[in-house]
This record gives C-alpha cells, structure tokens and sequence, in this order.
C-alpha cells in the first residue's frame, strides 16, 4: 500500500485541478449565455441583406455578379476554417477537423484541390501539422469577435474567387445544436445558393445611387462577411458550451478520485496506526 | 397623429435602432437624403457619417455609422451600417494582413509559449485524471 504521505500530497495536487476545471466550466458558463445573445443579434442584419439581394438579384437579371453566377468546373476549391483559439473544449476541434478530413478527401477523389483560409489559433496548428496551403489566416479574435477582424482573411478568398484561382468557397465550423451538441458543419458560401424564393413578379423596384451594380457589388461582399462572421459567432458559442461540459465532467472526475484516494488514505493511515499499537502491545508482552 | 415611418438600423453586430420615425435624414453617396414617410423605394450606399432620426415628439437622435447600405420602402427605412470604416485600399491592406499573418506563422513559432505550456499541462491533468477514472471503472466492472 502507497505511503500516507505520497496519497496526501497526490489528493492535494487533484485538487487543486478540480479548481481550475470548475472556475473555467462557471466563466464558459457565463461567456456562453453571452455568446449565444451575439449569436442571435447578427441574424436580422444578413436577412435583411439577403432580402435586399434577392431583390435585385430579380430587378437586374441582366447583370449577374460572379458570387450568384452559375456553378463553374471544379478544380481547386476554398474552405474558411472557423476554430476556437484555445483549447480545452472537449472533442470540439478535432470533430470538425475529421469532418473536414473527411470533406478534403472526398474533394481530392474528385481531382479538386482545396486551400484554405484559417480562423482561430487551432485550425492553424492543425493545418502546420496536416499541410495544405493556407492563403489568410487570423487568429485572437477574443470573446467579441469583430467584423472588422475577418475583413481581411474573407476578402483573400473573395479575391482568388475572383480571379478564378478557386472556384467555390466553403465555410467550415461548428453549428449550435444546444449546450450538450455541436456539430462541425461545411457551407457553400460561394457561388451564393439562393433559396428558391417564389417567383413573385415585380410591380416596383428601387431607385439607386449611384446605380444598381454598384450597390449589388457592395451588398454581396457584405452578405458574404456576414455569414462568415455568423459562423465565427456561433462557433464561439460552442466553444464555450463544449468548454462547460468538458469541464464539468472534469471536474466531476476530479471529485470521484478525491473520495477514492480519500478512502484509501483513511485506510493506510488505520492500519499505520494498527500497526504501531500491535507492536507496543506485543513490545510490552515481551518485557 | 403624424405619419410615421419604421427606422431599423443594424449593423452585422446587432441590432443598433428600432423605432417609428416622422422623417430620417442620412448621408448618402450623393449627397444627404432627408426621407419622410411613403418615400418611394430607393437604395443606396451611405457615406460616413450622421443619421439623425425624428420621432413623433420632434427630438432628434443622432447615430453615427462609418458607411454602409440605406434602403428605403414606403413604410420600412433600413440602414445596414457597416461597423468599420471601408474604403478599397483598407480592405486591400486588411486582405494583405491576413496573407502575411499565414505566412508567418507557417513558417515560424510564434512566442505564445506560457499560455501553450500552461494549458498542455492543465490539459494532461485533466486527461490523467479521465485515464484513471476509466481504469476504475474497468476494474469495478
């Protein structure tokens, strides 16, 4: 049997895990509620676009910017990459890179070569490790993510699709089921999948300024920087949820081990002290 | 009761105004627009600066959006306000930023160490403490 000694010291170094695991599971908890708010706040922005561009989509249907066009022949493809930045999330990460994997291989078997745009510090680790080219990357985004951050790495895909280095663009991340589910999920971002909207007629349109392209060109950069600050909102959500569990049944653990190693203790401790009182006894029956 | 006109301003963060307005006035690419309600529908790119919104009591709010979308309905005004300011060249320098960053990191380790140390350990802990509690099981079972 382990001495009291090693047992005590093995308890206190559990315990003070259990510490750290159950302070992060009540900051995920909090952190979560307030991701889930953000979640919410940036829904009614890219309906409202998507309505607008609906609109002009059927007002100006000679002109058809490259993000609605039709489908062209596949041979390389981009995916934004939406990860947390730290760790300790549970199975969060390494789910959606499997899914990814998964996706890549499949592009591959159809002669279609993938790169990659990265957010977030483990999507980056993870693709030092895989390979594959990486043309933007950001990371540290924080608690509050803003637009303003993804301008960059969104536009670098916009602009290969532009000059037709890639041919579609996907946007890769985790999905808010509730607090217990997340699962990773790939998006078409462009060419832009309208959803079949009835074919109401149109009795009116705008009037624009400058002119219509000019406000569709914007509009669709926009929408698309939504979307993806969607994704990046609500992949901050999971985190946090994924976060909260994972250490919650840490901490759980922590304590089942703490009663276990307590019992243990006791009984060590008893029999030393057994022990010690069968050897004066037999000591004292021997004088 | 004075005509009124719904005024929704939001940006890609959150919603920012919600409110019925007598007259929305904002700086539009060509110049400023003052709309009052039943305006005909009109779409446009804003230029950065100051939407003052009137409501019924006649006081004015002022908002202030670093660009973005105004688009106008007889009876809905909505202003999608970008939170930052665009201009080409910034985005470019934005886009630029972001391939740098890749490349860097690609090639070299960044000094984020403490943090990276500090968690692998708190993540081994915690990966000690699930080992174990499986052996358990397994041994109870």
């Amino acid at each position: 049997m382990a001495g009291a000694k090693e047992i005590r010291t093995k308890i206190a170094s559990i315990k003070s895990t259990q510490k750290i695991t159950s302070a992060m599971e009540m900051v995920a908890a909090s952190k979560m509620r307030k991701a889930q708010d953000r979640m919410a706040a940036s829904r009614p922005y890219s309906e409202k676009m998507l309505q607008v561009i609906s609109h002009l989509a059927r007002a100006t249907p000679e002109y058809r910017h490259s993000f609605m066009a039709a489908e062209r022949e596949r041979k390389r493809v981009g995916y934004i990459v939406v990860s947390s930045d730290r760790g300790l999330c549970g199975g969060l990460n390494s789910n959606l890179f499997r899914r990814l994997v998964a996706d890549i291989k499949e592009q591959r078997a159809n002669g279609v070569e993938p790169v990659f745009c990265t957010i977030g510090n483990k999507a980056l680790g993870f693709f030092k490790r895989f390979g594959g080219q990486v043309l933007g990357q950001v990371t540290h985004l924080g608690d509050r993510p803003h637009i303003e951050d993804l301008i960059g790495t969104v536009k670098v895909m916009l602009d290969a699709f532009e000059a037709k280095e890639i041919d579609a663009i996907y946007v890769a991340g985790n999905t808010f089921v509730n607090t217990m589910t997340q699962r990773p999920i790939i998006r078409q971002l462009v060419p832009i999948i309208g959803e079949k909207q009835s074919e109401m007629p149109l009795h009116w349109d705008y009037i624009y300024e400058p002119d219509a392209r000019v406000v569709l060109d914007a509009l669709l950069t926009r929408y698309i920087e939504s979307l993806v600050y969607q994704a990046v909102v609500e992949n901050a959500a999971c985190e946090q949820a994924a976060r909260m569990v994972a250490m919650k049944s840490a901490s759980d653990n922590a304590g089942n081990l703490i009663d276990e190693l307590q019992l243990i203790y006791n009984k060590a401790r008893q029999a030393a002290i057994t022990q010690e009182i069968s050897e004066i006894v037999s000591g004292a029956a021997a004088v | 009761m004075a005509m009124t006109i719904h005024v929704d301003i939001v940006s890609a963060e959150g919603a920012i105004h919600s409110g019925q307005a007598t007259m929305v006035y904002a700086t539009a690419e060509l110049g400023e627009v003052g709309i009052a309600p039943r305006h005909t529908a009109f779409i446009s790119r804003l230029k950065p600066g100051d939407i003052r919104v009137e409501n019924e009591q006649g006081e004015q709010e002022h908002f202030y959006v670093s660009g973005g979308m105004l688009e106008v309905q007889p009876h809905v005004v909505t202003v999608l306000a970008d939170t930052a300011i665009r201009a080409r060249d910034l985005d470019e320098a934005a886009a630029l930023d972001a391939k740098r960053r890749a490349e860097e990191a690609l090639a070299g380790q960044t000094a984020q160490f403490e943090y990276a140390k500090a968690q692998a350990e708190l993540a081994e802990a915690i990966a000690q403490l699930r080992a174990i509690e499986k052996l358990r099981k397994m041994k109870a079972s």
